[in-house]
């Protein structure tokens, strides 16, 4: 399962979590779990209920605090930065639940996501101009969402919102994108088009995702990693993983 | 400050101020008690909790006097009947005000806040309005009269003893109730989980509303207790609001044990204070001395960390 | 009459022209000095509303301690007018001369130090906008960097203001006690009791809270604003895409502090005098319903609840004093109940279709239709919802 760690030099991870554990009143949700994930690469995490999944990536973007371990991007270390700065660093989190604006519009959703005034003043004497308003055109023709960009979010479909998610976080350009369940509750053709986004987004980023329908895994994974009980059970690609007589054991054996 | 007084003196102010912070403690953990259910149970801020206990008080006055005029052979037990009569009057009005407001609002907790005080306003003018502006008190019985010398320097009242002991036997029935009674255990699934616990049967509307309205209940008991150790008047139960809020808040609002330890605290510390120092500045050094914990410690002195 | 209609709901401006008249033309002309006084001491408190709508109805900060930077405010310019009634002429019988009446009966022999800088009017109107700036920075930070929100952060502003008011009453000899700071005379040698002065105070106090309208107003136009409004919704997603939170939270609050603290100054000028009875819990809680009256959301909103309330306050303790309160707490309990959006939301969902209606016949092609409208006002009451979601989360 280290293969991968032997054969590729340390320089080329984007994300290298090692030892990461975090205890919620005794009970371990992650334990010792170690994860490098290479530049360009797309990384998903399966498992069963409860594993964790979604647990090590509220650790990776600083939901929760990591009770040991350390997490570097980039060499740099996340465990101590707040949610904000992990976002400028360079890592974007999508939800289970798709989580806009649902009173602003699509344009106002991606406009809120520009990384531009951040801070109390750049927000206070933000203007739209050219720049923000390209930006924002580019990113909604590549959601699928160009022509809805007056549109109130709420009334968008389940898969548009989470498309507009992706979208707010391609906005910012991230270096390591994290995406929970994105094609959750999404049509068989939205699906293929969420399929072939990943693909073309993650052309200049690293991807980690989790997600359940294993036809969609095996479409855009280029490496699988599988958690059980807050620990890695097996890691390669998706068809060394599917034999690995541990995962089988652990999905049948439920 | 200390150098006025010999050592004996020091130990007999302590004991002293020390049990004087025991009934300001009693009247913290019967006011909190009620206010740590409904807060920390259900999420609603209740600021007229305090006109409830109020209400409490005046209904021990009105029996009192009752007793006294037409029943002066058994004065002696009047309290344990206006106890329970407390009890049931201000959970009925607390059952009332749940079902006409404050179910409205479970979604709001900011503007039940805002609705609650316009309660306790009204219920402010309606106690001056029939009971007047002036306090009144309660004439205590033979037996609870006096005090009981512990040595040459201290004494201890009977009456603060009998709110002590008060304050445990509720406390101590609260907390097994809310352990281990039906709805102790409705209650806690309700706020556990909602919408589960209304599929398992449980009738979620009615157990909010027997849990304010206890929790009111528990108010009026605080209101009888009260009326041992200072004298009533409208605006009495506005005085202790925000103190008891912070008990509350201090030692985390869900947790019982948290509310009691919290009150122990706040209460022995402004009565010790206060003999040292003005009134004005034990009570300034105490309130500083939480909201600096509170902003150092948010989430209270007792709580559990949970995976969200 | 379907010009004006026309032009009350098309115009973004008409708004604010209509209360400009209304503040600066009809009631001076309507009223006399008293009224006008009175009204002028109303406004001082539309300041703290006009704070509450930016951090409670934008930023979803309910505070319980306004009034706390409204006396801050309030008496920073009290000390400076005090220090100048006190002239060692004009207190020559006492003691010590020189130094505040109140200190001189509390045995004070010289003035405390946190009092000299306040013979500078420079540094008063300094101190009027820094201190209760500064007092609030403090709160904010410690609660929003732990991310303290909600109910919790109510009752600590609440236990603040109640923390100041026992202090302010207890320490008499520096702060003049539960009588505050009282006869308070002239302003650098003008004297601020004679009628013209308080015609010309009374418009010193409606500028400055047009100022602040404008304020408010550019800060909810900008993405600032915009940014309030999603935290409401979810302050996570906010945090994700990369805004420090508490930053937002902690500037709106502060800003509602100075604000406030403006309207303080302005009363203490008005009305000569500034006492706790402004700082304590009940006030600052007054002050929220004014707010919320109004409208939250709406600056202009907090303007009129504020008049309006204070209207009915003096009336009503004019004829039925023992029917106030129950006035008050009807008002509380319907507003929150019935009109969560205030007097504003009563006019956007029915009175402004009503006006559209009415220019219609006019007919003006262009103009945003009133289904348009009636949506937008829909919204506000969506954002309500959510926004009390949120909350509940933090409790």
């Amino acid at each position: 399962m280290l293969e991968s760690t032997k054969s590729i030099p340390a320089k080329d991870f984007v994300l290298s979590v090692e030892g990461l554990t975090v205890s919620f009143d005794g009970f371990k949700a992650v334990n010792d779990l170690s994860l490098y994930v290479e530049e360009q690469e797309i990384r998903v995490i399966i498992g069963p209920n409860g594993a964790g999944k979604t647990t090590v990536l509220d650790l990776i973007c600083g939901r929760t605090k990591a009770t040991e371990g350390s997490i570097k991007f980039k060499g740099k270390e996340l465990t101590k930065l707040n949610e904000h700065q992990i976002v400028h660093a360079g890592v974007g989190r999508k939800f289970q639940n798709p989580s806009i604006y649902e009173d602003l519009t699509v344009f106002e959703n991606l406009e809120l996501s520009f990384p531009r005034g951040r801070n109390v003043w750049g927000a206070l004497f933000f203007r739209r101009d050219k720049e923000v308003v390209d930006k924002v055109k580019e990113i909604a023709d590549m959601i699928f969402l160009g022509d809805k960009l007056d549109t109130s979010a709420d009334l968008l479909s389940h898969g548009q919102k989470q498309w507009l998610e992706i979208g707010m976080l391609l906005i910012q350009d991230p270096e390591l994108l994290m995406l929970d369940e994105p094609v959750a509750g999404m049509s068989v053709s939205e699906r293929k088009q969420t399929a072939d986004l990943l693909h073309r987004i993650t052309k200049d980023r690293s991807v980690l995702v989790i997600e359940h329908d294993m036809q969609f895994v095996a479409d855009i994974a280029d490496r699988v990693t599988v958690l059980h009980q807050g620990k890695v059970l097996s890691e390669g690609s998706m068809d060394r993983v599917q034999s690995d007589p541990k995962v089988v054991e652990v999905y049948l054996g439920h | 400050m200390f150098a006025e007084y010999s050592a004996s003196e020091l130990t007999s102010i302590f004991a002293m101020q020390g049990f004087a912070g025991l009934i300001l403690f009693s009247v913290f953990v019967l006011m909190a008690l009620g206010l740590a259910i409904i807060f920390g149970q259900m999420g609603v801020i209740n600021m007229a909790h305090g006109e409830f206990m109020i209400l409490g008080a005046y209904v021990t006055y009105i029996i009192s006097n009752l007793f006294a005029d037409y029943l002066p052979v058994i004065y002696d037990s009047y309290f344990f009947v206006a106890m329970i009569v407390a009890f049931f009057v201000t959970a009925a009005l607390g059952a009332f005000v749940e079902w006409a407001m404050i179910r409205h609002l479970y979604r709001r907790p900011l503007d039940t806040l805002l609705a609650t005080w316009g309660l306790s306003l009204i219920l402010q003018q309606l106690y001056r309005s029939v009971f007047g502006a002036r306090e009144v008190g309660v004439t205590l019985p033979d037996w609870l009269m006096g005090s009981y010398p512990v040595t040459d320097l201290v004494e201890v009242p009977v009456n603060g003893l009998f709110v002590m002991g008060l304050t445990i036997v509720i406390t101590v029935g609260v907390a097994l109730m809310m352990q281990k009674s039906r709805l102790g255990k409705q209650t806690r699934a309700v706020v556990q989980n909602r919408p589960m616990a209304a599929a398992v049967g449980i009738n979620t509307e009615k157990v909010d509303r027997m849990t304010f309205a206890l929790g009111c209940g528990i108010a009026g008991i605080a209101g009888s207790a009260f009326t041992m150790i200072g004298s009533t008047g409208p605006t009495s139960g506005q005085l202790y609001i925000v103190d008891t809020f912070l008990v509350v808040v201090f030692g985390g609002a869900s947790s019982l044990l948290g509310t009691v330890a919290s009150a122990f605290t706040i209460s022995q510390a402004q009565s010790t204070m206060e003999f040292f120092l003005s009134g004005s500045m034990a009570k300034v050094l105490t309130l500083l001395f939480v909201v600096g914990i509170l902003m150092l410690r948010p989430q209270g002195l007792f709580t559990l960390k949970v995976r969200h | 009459m379907n010009k004006f209609a026309d032009f009350i709901a098309r115009n973004q401006y008409s708004h604010m022209i209509i209360l400009a008249v209304l503040l600066l033309v009809i009631l001076p002309l309507s009223m006399d000095i008293f009224r006008l006084n009175l009204v002028g001491k109303y406004l001082t408190y539309a300041f703290v509303a006009l704070g509450l709508v930016l951090c409670w109805g934008y930023g979803g900060i309910l505070s319980l301690g306004q009034g706390v930077f409204f006396g801050l405010g309030g008496y920073c310019m009290a000390m400076f007018l005090k220090l100048e009634a006190s002239s060692p002429e004009n207190t020559a019988i006492q003691s010590t001369p020189g130094i505040p009446d109140f200190m001189d009966w509390n045995q004070l022999t010289e003035l405390p130090w946190f009092w000299e800088p306040f013979h500078s009017f420079g540094f008063t109107l300094f101190a009027v906008i820094a201190v209760p700036a500064v007092f609030a920075f403090i709160i904010a930070v410690a609660m929003f960097k732990r991310r303290v929100g909600g109910v919790y952060f109510a009752i600590i502003t609440q236990a603040v203001a109640a923390i100041l008011t026992i202090l302010i009453i207890g320490q008499q000899g520096y702060t003049g006690g539960v009588n505050g700071i009282t006869d308070l005379r002239t302003l650098h040698g003008w004297d601020i009791r004679t009628d013209e002065a308080k015609y010309i105070l009374y418009y010193i106090n409606a500028l400055l809270l047009f100022i602040c309208l404008f304020v408010a107003a550019f800060v909810i136009k900008s993405k600032l604003g915009r940014l309030l409004v999603a935290m409401r919704e979810s302050e996570e997603r906010v945090r994700f895409s990369g805004y420090d939170v508490s930053g937002f939270k902690i500037f709106i609050f502060c800003l509602a502090a100075a604000i406030s603290a403006i309207g303080g100054a302005m009363f203490t000028l008005q009305v000569g005098f500034m006492s706790p009875t402004f700082v304590g819990i009940v006030p600052s809680i007054e002050m929220v319903i004014f707010c919320a009256l109004g409208g939250r959301l709406s600056i202009l909103g907090a303007v009129y609840g504020t008049l309006l309330v204070n209207w009915a306050k003096t009336s009503f303790s004019e004829s039925f004093p023992e029917l106030w309160l129950f006035a008050m707490g009807a008002l509380f309990i319907g507003v929150v109940m019935a009109f969560p959006n205030g007097l504003a939301g009563i006019y956007q969902r029915y009175i402004e279709p009503l006006l559209l209606k009415l220019s219609k016949k006019d007919d003006s092609p262009s103009a945003p239709t009133p289904a348009a409208k009636d949506a937008s006002s829909d919204k506000a009451d969506n954002n309500e919802e959510t926004l009390t979601s949120e909350e509940r989360k933090h409790a």
